[in-house]
């Protein structure tokens, strides 16, 4: 296996931009030259399904999905999408997590239900849990939609792009209207990340 | 100029590079991207959505007929709906190139079956190309062009869900440059297939077919990597990169056209190993051609399944099996202890208004392809059947030639379901006057492929006003005496149609008619709230399936949580107000502090 990729896994629920996250990252890494492959399902997304997108980034990407146990760094922009998504985390990775609860109707109705805590279920299974009140601050700055940039920011220390470069891609993918606002989060973001580090 | 596209992204991309003039499709996950993009970015080809695939199909033939390079475009079903022309232009061959996607869905990730299309290629004996990322995509469009007109033939690019949707760089070219158009030439002795001149054209499709077999001996399409190891590995399309990835060393033959296969090239390449694994995704294809073709030096299937998708552990794992991969990550983390997060109706689906009131009447119901195919899912569960495209009409009707009056049935399928094959279905009850109650559920949208036109929206792909079928004058031109149309989303009144309609003899049509909730435009309306000293527990708005009703942590005296609505989630349909008895669940207040 090529030990020079670098491995992404974004994860959320249908509507919360899993896919921009992952466009915007593949933009920068494009943007530095690398060899990018991404990879997700559509079709049911946008019904309230799970939404999950791997990203490659490398010298040179064969399989645009990523194995079991190679992610370095695994985003969920919802707790327990995060732990359906902890098979991908490498031992060291890190966990970067929104803190958003998204209740299903059918996990009402018996069976399984939502677990109580699931960030403390994740960090019985790995040390690096970075868990962000993305949707606090998204509702701070006045728009829902806006964990994805959030996460995004805060992964950033640890994928080593430079700032300008994200900001660019910020401006290149994102609605005009909606360019300011994300920058704004991805600031306040990339803040939180210092004070993680 | 390197851009990162998917695989249906790369092959709008290489239609525009080829010079296509004509583009059909009807839309299809995971196909549905290629028109869109052609649409969107490249306005010098002509494109449609067709009614449905075989239109489609048929379109393109006329395309090539008239000289034009000419594209269609479907999932792997689809090629089902456009077989009949396929078999009998696979005779004829083109006069400008013709090509047709098969965009297969290994996992069912979003369709009914799985089916193995490489098999369509052979059968049909046309050859098809295996693209295995974004650039092949993009280049073998391209190459599938000048194979067809080389050859005189269509040729078949097969995707699969993984290729049409993952996403690499690719380097993109201006157009190439095309000579003048061959106008169509009316060569009847090559166009019209009545028996004496298709038995000559069989003969085309041998002749043709042996001299692709010398072709793709050549093919820098087919090539193996060498590495110097004593295993080596055929494999294509997305099974390669996985094969790449696990073992990026070792000796490897990769196809990229699939049918014929390079048969001189295998066997040498079988003789100069020791062993010899062939990686592919569902059917054993390769492996049979290639022990048909008397080489057996080969292993395959025994070590892989041939149920769903491959992933990198899926080929570990088969590699593990077959003794050449030592260790393979598992996934430690048991996602059967997790609730399970399927795809529901959406908040304000006008579909579950009429699903809440078949599931009152306890109604069997005949069911088809599109959203509605979700409302079999509980707490709904009031869709009992689905096949295929248009299949509910059918069924309902068989189903009550052999049951008589001892239940009522009824089909339910959308607009753009009705408008691809259930115009016949309808026809049928009519003439063999059928005692059952169809459902079209028109949203005004092809909503479950992410909300395309049709012939009833009004506008055509390419953004054009147009003429707009209207389905219930042409229930009535088919023949049904009782069409009638109600707001989905009014529960009484949808219960009196349909118990009105399920008692009346003959087939009768009930037209519901709210656009959908989320395409083209997201319908918002004042949200509802639930006064829970009002609520008594008794779950009648839980039934109906809406992912904005929650149970409250307030529960009734007799231990039942009371109900509870998310307030951004709702947009205000209504249906749950109208289910409540006790008349606990009213508008917001202040829907605009919520909102």
């Amino acid at each position: 296996m090529d030990n020079n990729t670098q491995n992404i896994l974004i994860v959320g629920v249908g509507g919360q931009g899993v896919l921009l996250a992952s466009e915007l990252l593949s933009e920068v890494a494009m943007m530095r030259g690398l060899d990018v492959k991404k990879s997700e399902v559509h079709g049911m997304s946008q019904r309230g399904g799970v939404v999950s997108s791997h990203v490659r980034i490398g010298a040179k990407v064969y399989s645009p999905i990523i194995p079991y146990g190679q992610a370095e760094i695994v985003m969920s922009f919802e707790q327990a999408e995060g732990l359906r998504a902890m098979d991908w985390l490498a031992k060291d990775g890190r966990m970067i997590v929104s803190t958003t609860r998204l209740v299903p109707t059918t996990a009402n109705f018996g069976g399984l239900g939502y677990p109580d805590d699931p960030i403390a279920e994740m960090k019985k299974k790995t040390k690096n849990v970075i868990a962000i009140e993305a949707d606090k601050i998204a509702n701070e700055l006045g728009n829902p939609r806006l964990i994805n940039t959030i996460l995004l920011a805060v992964a950033s220390p640890f994928l080593g792009f430079e700032k300008s470069v994200w900001e660019e891609a910020i401006k290149k993918l994102v609605k005009p209207k909606f360019v300011d606002i994300n920058l704004k989060a991805f600031a306040q973001g990339s803040k939180l990340a210092e004070a993680s580090l | 100029m390197k851009k990162l596209l998917s695989g249906n992204e790369a092959v709008a991309r290489g239609a525009f590079e080829a010079g296509v003039k004509l583009a059909a499709a009807y839309p299809g996950t995971p196909s549905t991207e290629i028109l869109e993009n052609v649409a969107k970015h490249f306005p010098s080809i002509y494109c449609e959505w067709s009614p449905n695939e075989k239109v489609a199909f048929e379109v393109g033939i006329g395309g090539s007929l008239g000289g034009g390079r000419s594209l269609v475009t479907m999932k792997h079903v689809g090629v089902n709906v456009a077989a009949d022309p396929l078999m009998t232009f696979s005779y004829t061959g083109v006069n400008g190139g013709f090509v047709f996607i098969s965009a297969d869905d290994p996992e069912m990730h979003s369709s009914q079956n799985e089916q193995d299309n490489r098999y369509f290629a052979k059968f049909a004996q046309i050859p098809f190309l295996e693209p295995s990322d974004s650039q092949e995509s993009k280049d073998m469009v391209l190459l599938a062009f000048e194979i067809s007109e080389q050859f005189d033939t269509p040729v078949m690019l097969r995707m699969t869900t993984r290729i049409s949707h993952s996403k690499g760089l690719v380097e993109t070219s201006d157009p190439i440059e095309l000579g003048e158009q061959n106008l169509f030439d009316r060569d009847v002795k090559k166009y019209v297939m009545v028996p004496g001149h298709a038995r000559a054209r069989h003969k085309h499709i041998l002749d043709r077919t042996a001299k692709l077999a010398e072709y793709v001996e050549n093919s820098p399409l087919n090539k193996v990597e060498s590495y110097g190891t004593k295993l080596g590995i055929i494999s294509g399309g997305i099974s390669y990169q996985y094969a790449k990835d696990i073992m990026p060393e070792t000796d490897i033959l990769k196809i990229g056209i699939g049918y014929p296969l390079p048969n001189k090239m295998i066997k040498e390449f079988v003789d100069a190993h020791e062993r010899v694994i062939i990686v592919e995704e569902l059917e054993p294809y390769y492996e049979e051609a290639i022990r048909i073709a008397g080489i057996h030096k080969i292993e395959g299937k025994k070590y892989f399944s041939r149920e769903g998708e491959l992933s990198p552990y899926r080929v570990a794992k088969g590699l593990q099996k077959a003794g050449v991969v030592e260790t393979v990550a598992e996934p430690g983390y048991d996602p059967t202890q997790l609730f399970p997060r399927p795809p529901v109706l959406c908040v304000g689906c006008p579909h579950r208004g009429f699903f809440a009131v078949l599931k009152k009447l306890k109604l069997t119901v005949t069911g088809d392809i599109g959203c509605y195919t979700l409302g079999t899912l509980q707490p709904l569960g009031a869709l009992h059947s689905c096949i295929c495209m248009g299949a509910s009409i059918g069924n309902a009707i068989g189903m009550e030639k052999v049951n008589g009056s001892k239940e009522d049935i009824v089909a339910v399928l959308g607009d753009s379901t009705f408008l691809h094959s259930g115009i016949t279905g309808v026809l049928d009850a009519v003439y063999n006057q059928s005692d059952i109650t169809i459902i079209i559920a028109d949203n005004r949208i092809t909503a479950m492929t992410g909300g395309q036109q049709h012939p009833a929206t009004g506008y055509t792909l390419m953004g054009k006003k147009t003429k707009s079928v209207d389905i219930a004058e042409l229930c009535k031109a088919l023949g049904v005496e009782s069409v009638r149309t109600v707001d989905p989303l009014d529960y009484d009144e949808t219960m009196t149609a349909v118990k009105e309609e399920i008692k009346r003899p003959g087939p009768s049509v009930i037209i519901t008619n709210r656009p959908c909730v989320l395409m083209p435009k997201p319908v918002y309306d004042t949200p509802y709230e639930v006064i829970l000293d009002e609520c008594n527990g008794c779950s009648a708005c839980f039934r109906i399936g809406c992912p904005a009703i929650l149970p409250s942590k307030e529960m009734t005296k007799k231990n039942r949580p009371k109900a509870e609505i998310d307030p951004v989630l709702c947009n205000g349909c209504s249906l749950c107000a109208q289910v409540c008895k006790p008349e606990a669940i009213v508008l917001t207040k202040q829907p605009e502090a919520v909102k």
